[in-house]
């Protein structure tokens, strides 16, 4: 498990990050969220060591992470780069053993991870004569070849088409279920929304909001509802703890305010009046958590 | 550099990253075709310098002689000389341009005359003028002119190898361009990516003056020029370490002068300093070659006495613990600079955008 304490970090009098604190935990795929400049790659920078903080921690498994610690991390920028000039499956193994892994492993890791990124037939080539698309795929290639602890990816999916994301997805998931911790960042909502496990969202250089997505949808959702009956659903205005939301014909949306069973007085309302279609709780989108928590 | 994780797997430490930066920075000039085109023009003008000038130059001077007077005094000298039998078969010679100039017999007091077409044979007159003999209190053991060939010989190496440097500029800001450097620098120390940088090119240096080593005497032998190369070679013995040193010392200069821009675009801009330190000792061996005192205080200033102290040497105008007192002056400073250079480098590695003022890379580090 990767811990991030309270780290702060300034560049001159701008404030980037304070009090940054949230965990990746084993096995999870954790989201990294928050707007443009709102610190995102400058948490990662630091966790990676290319940037140093001015205050708080960072540890792995407990200890201070090292450099000895991070040779072993999977790291993918969010400014692409790779030798232009050199073989694809060429750097690839380089990299992994600059990493510590001896020839052979590299090589063999380099052939696997190409063939599973579809690209084991361009190994060969020099990276610059790949498409961009499929510079990315090499760039996701470059983070895994040695078959790192922990993975920090930072907007992994920005530049790929639809089936590209579903490959790297795959890659992805495989190395989370075998039990590694991986942080990608993104301000695509609806991928984050899709793919992780936990979410931390970030906002002018602070933790907004951080913990597994579905309880940050039950945290931030439990008091909507949307209603459809087959009759107009406009007395819903009447019952004691609702704020309507939207009322449009047979279909209303409602907040409840705290008091126990609001939620069931209103059905029960509605069964007294007759046909209730649906009765369904609003779980929010993560855009809509986001736009709430920063 | 222990493993904290407890994860199975090893971990790189310094001296191996070190090689791996090395080996590929090697690997890619290896494969660069700019890099076999450098080395063979150099390798080709090597032999052009040596062989070209007795092949056009056509030999010895040829020279009529009529007369048993003008034999006489043509005898000794390095003209090829074609006897005829009178002044018009020897004017006839000269204006066909098939001797430079004939040499006739004549009543004044040396005895001869010479006769040439548009010029005085300056070459031919110089041979036949008898110089007083000389007494050399203070004797070199080596002529001016073989000194002043092995000045310009070693300088223009010197200026090959230290403007070769640009490579490893040219490397780092490849790296800072492609942004590469961010995997790079959170995967091995800085400092090995320095080193492994210079290690690379230094190894590609050495390996260049290797083969300029073997051609060089092939080259001079070729081109008649033996004599030279036994005087020569002793001289490089101490060239080479010189050479070497020098280059280390150069090469952290030209690392950081790339880690200082993010664009090639923009190299221009922060090599002025080096090109200056390569330049410089370049331009200063070369003028006062003939002023020992300046010569001495350059043999032992790092950066010039790469040139300078081989020069004294081959000379035999300094002694050999000079020699490893400037060597060991240029290793120190040579550590010092790449110790300083480290610093710079980490401070402006990551930077980008516009070119970084190494006194903000210097408190940049962190």
């Amino acid at each position: 498990m990767l811990t991030v304490t309270s780290i702060g970090r300034s560049f001159g009098d701008l404030q980037v990050l304070d009090g940054v604190s949230f965990e990746v935990r084993p096995g999870r795929m954790t989201g990294f969220l928050g707007a443009n400049g709102s610190g995102k790659t400058t948490t990662m920078r630091i966790v990676l060591g290319v940037l140093a903080a001015h205050s708080g921690t960072v540890t792995w498994r407990g200890s201070p992470v090292t450099g000895a610690v991070r040779q072993r991390f999977g790291y993918m920028p969010e400014e692409r780069g790779l030798y232009p000039k050199m073989g694809v499956a060429e750097q690839i193994a380089w990299l992994g053993q600059l990493h510590g892994l001896d020839q052979a492993t590299a090589k063999r890791n380099t052939e696997r991870l190409l063939d599973q990124l579809e690209l084991g037939h361009r190994g060969k080539d020099k990276l610059e004569e790949l498409s961009l698309g499929n510079q990315q795929r090499a760039q996701i290639a470059a983070a895994l070849v040695h078959d790192p602890v922990m993975l920090i990816l930072d907007e992994p999916f920005s530049g790929l088409d639809p089936i590209a994301v579903e490959t790297v997805l795959g890659v992805l998931r495989e190395r989370a279920a075998n039990g590694v911790p991986v942080l990608f960042s993104s301000h695509q909502l609806s991928v984050v929304e899709r793919l992780c496990d936990d979410v931390v969202i970030i906002s002018g250089g602070k933790i907004a909001a951080s913990g597994a997505r579905d309880e940050l949808r039950a945290r931030y959702g439990t008091t909507r509802f949307e209603l459809v009956v087959a009759s107009d659903a406009g007395w819903v205005r009447d019952v004691p703890g609702v704020r309507v939301v939207d009322v449009d014909g047979p279909r209303a949306v409602f907040e409840l305010d705290g008091r126990p069973d609001a939620d069931r007085a209103v059905l029960e309302a509605a069964l007294r009046r007759g046909t209730v279609r649906s009765f369904t709780p609003v779980v929010p989108t993560l855009d809509e958590i986001f736009m709430e928590a920063i | 550099m222990t493993t904290a994780t407890g994860h199975e797997g090893k971990t790189r430490g310094f001296a191996a990253a070190t090689r791996l930066i090395a080996e590929r920075e090697v690997k890619t000039f290896l494969r660069s075709k700019g890099f076999w085109i450098g080395l063979a023009v150099t390798v080709i003008g090597l032999f052009a310098m040596s062989i070209l000038p007795t092949v056009l130059g056509g030999g010895q001077t040829k020279v009529a002689a009529v007369g048993a007077k003008a034999a006489e005094v043509l005898v000794g000298t390095d003209l090829e000389v074609r006897t005829v039998g009178d002044l018009s078969a020897a004017q006839d010679l000269v204006r066909s341009e098939e001797v430079e100039a004939a040499v006739v017999p004549d009543a004044s007091g040396s005895g001869v005359r010479v006769v040439a077409l548009n010029d005085p044979p300056t070459e031919v007159v110089a041979a036949l003028r008898t110089a007083p003999p000389v007494d050399l209190l203070d004797a070199s053991e080596v002529g001016q002119g073989q000194r002043q060939l092995v000045i310009m010989v070693f300088s223009l190496i010197f200026l090959l190898f230290g403007m070769g440097g640009t490579a490893i500029a040219q490397s780092t800001v490849t790296e800072k361009q492609t942004r590469i450097v961010e995997i790079l620098v959170s995967t091995v120390p800085v400092r090995a990516l320095l080193a492994g940088k210079i290690a690379g090119h230094v190894l590609l240096t050495i390996g260049q003056i290797l083969v300029i080593a073997v051609a060089a005497p092939i080259a001079l032998r070729l081109g008649g020029h033996s004599d030279l190369l036994a005087l020569v070679a002793p001289a490089l013995g101490w060239f080479v370490p010189f050479l070497v040193l020098g280059f280390v010392l150069l090469a952290s200069m030209w690392a950081v002068t790339g880690s200082l821009v993010s664009r090639q675009e923009d190299l221009g801009s922060s090599m002025g300093l080096v090109v200056m330190l390569v330049l410089g000792p370049y331009f200063a061996v070369m003028f006062f070659a003939d002023n020992a005192s300046v010569l001495t205080v350059l043999s032992f200033v790092p950066f010039s006495s790469a040139i300078a102290m081989p020069v004294r040497m081959f000379a035999g105008q300094a002694s050999a613990w000079e020699a490893l007192a400037s060597l060991g002056l240029l290793a120190g400073t040579a550590v010092l600079t790449v110790l300083l250079a480290s610093r710079i480098y980490s401070g402006s590695l990551l930077h980008t955008g516009g070119k970084l003022a190494l006194r903000k890379a210097w408190a940049r580090e962190e």
